[in-house]
């Protein structure tokens, strides 16, 4: 799988503050990737730095084979939502497509027009009057008019309401059935992540926790409970990435490509969220997240 | 045409819930063969999941050749899956009525019987694995 986002020894500091360092990780291409992380892992940082609007202190970064913003036809290969979706206040919807389509030599003035009418927006209304989520619509349409081949959002739906957060995306998630663009979005809402993304990355102070295909990390992890046991004592094919016990019972949670046979345990597949929390507590920097389940056991 | 329904609680990977859904239907006669399934757009625009979740379900229902794409067309029903005749089904979901009414006759609850189940259930398919 090649990749369009692809980082190594990525290094980024402002004045005294390392808001990245030694990132090395790769985005593939032809997938929506979700990346997640606690807040101050340096996703924004990183998102940034892939659009260009940033540059790196230190180390390497390629987009689309090239350096970021490396001139007006790399530019135009690239579409960047920002955090809170910015847009114009003062500016009408119109005056926004008017905008993109000056500025971008691609601009497909009838996918925006489209996407602006299937939103509801009134193209006369200022951008400062819209509500959050029709302000996301505009910023979402102006980023996929441009035609890019990959997209990038950060934090895209943090602000908005359970509907306007659904009609985001699956806006986003038509223009991707459409017309093939790649995408990275990062977000907390691992909820909404586990239905549009089929790639993760778990990035925890600027490293790489977890990375691959969605269905295949589901798939290779599971939670075992049962009575207290040595987590020593599992067979080496399982490699356990949390525990929690009490005095009488263990569960974890593992990563296995074969089958759990042992009848001591109780198997339960895990959610997108249990992976997330998973890698993101396990053997860190800084207190591990307090987390335990009670398990019924059979 | 059916209409996909997400459990996202369910900790069952989406193409695979995608996929039970149509196997579903295919079982229980809401879909022929010669019936359309919702186009990627379609499920998409309703679910806000991932296209390639979807194509990812569909072809491994081609796999199992139960549908075919038809390029620009879209994707249908080939064949209904060869489940075990009715009568059979019967069978067992008698001798399993039998089973259940006569555990709770002994006093076990809900919980006790899924706890067997569950036990016997793992340890018959671990008998095919080992």
């Amino acid at each position: 799988m090649s990749a369009v986002i692809q980082a190594s020894g990525l290094d980024k500091r402002y004045r005294r503050t390392w808001a990245l360092r030694e990132c090395t990780l790769a985005v593939p291409e032809g997938c929506v990737t979700g990346l997640v992380g606690p807040n101050g892992a340096g996703k924004t940082t990183l998102l940034r730095l892939a659009a260009g609007m940033i540059a790196p202190t230190r180390g390497a970064i390629t987009v689309l084979g090239q350096r970021p913003a490396a001139g007006p036809a790399q530019l135009a290969r690239v579409g960047f939502v920002a955090q809170d979706t910015p847009a114009y206040a003062r500016m009408s919807v119109t005056d926004h497509l008017r905008l993109g389509a000056w500025l971008n030599p691609g601009w497909d003035g009838d996918l925006a027009r489209r996407r602006i009418a299937q939103s509801g927006l009134d193209p006369r209304q200022r951008a400062g009057s819209l509500s959050g989520g029709q302000r996301a619509q505009l910023a979402l349409t102006l980023a996929l008019a441009k035609r890019p081949e990959l997209l990038i959002l950060d934090e895209p739906v943090a602000a908005l309401d359970p509907l306007a957060r659904r009609e985001f995306l699956q806006g986003l998630m038509e223009a991707v059935a459409e017309h093939e663009v790649s995408v990275v979005l990062s977000s907390h809402l691992v909820a909404d992540l586990e239905r549009v993304c089929d790639y993760m990355i778990v990035l925890v102070a600027s490293q790489v926790r977890l990375a691959g295909e969605v269905s295949a990390l589901l798939a290779s992890h599971r939670r075992l409970s049962g009575p207290r046991r040595d987590p020593g004592s599992l067979p080496a094919t399982q490699e356990v990435i949390t525990e929690s016990h009490t005095d009488k019972q263990s569960v974890l949670l593992i990563r296995t490509d074969e089958p759990v046979l042992d009848p001591a345990w109780a198997v339960t597949p895990v959610s997108v969220e249990d992976l997330v929390l998973a890698y993101m507590s396990r053997a860190g920097n800084g207190p591990p997240a307090r987390r335990q389940r009670l398990g019924v056991v059979s | 045409m059916i209409e996909f329904q997400l459990d996202e609680t369910s900790g069952v990977a989406t193409y695979l819930q995608l996929a039970q859904q149509v196997h579903q239907a295919l079982r229980m006669g809401m879909l022929e063969p010669g019936d359309q399934l919702p186009t990627a757009q379609q499920v998409v625009a309703r679910l806000a999941i991932n296209p390639n979740t979807v194509h990812k379900a569909y072809r491994e229902l081609e796999r199992e050749g139960l549908v075919r794409a038809r390029p620009g067309q879209g994707t249908f029903v080939t064949r209904v899956p060869p489940g075990t005749d009715p009568a059979t089904q019967a069978r067992f979901l008698a001798s399993l009525a039998d089973w259940l009414r006569s555990a709770r006759s002994a006093g076990l609850g809900p919980d006790d019987i899924d706890a067997i189940y569950r036990t016997a259930f793992r340890d018959c398919f671990a008998e095919g694995v080992a």
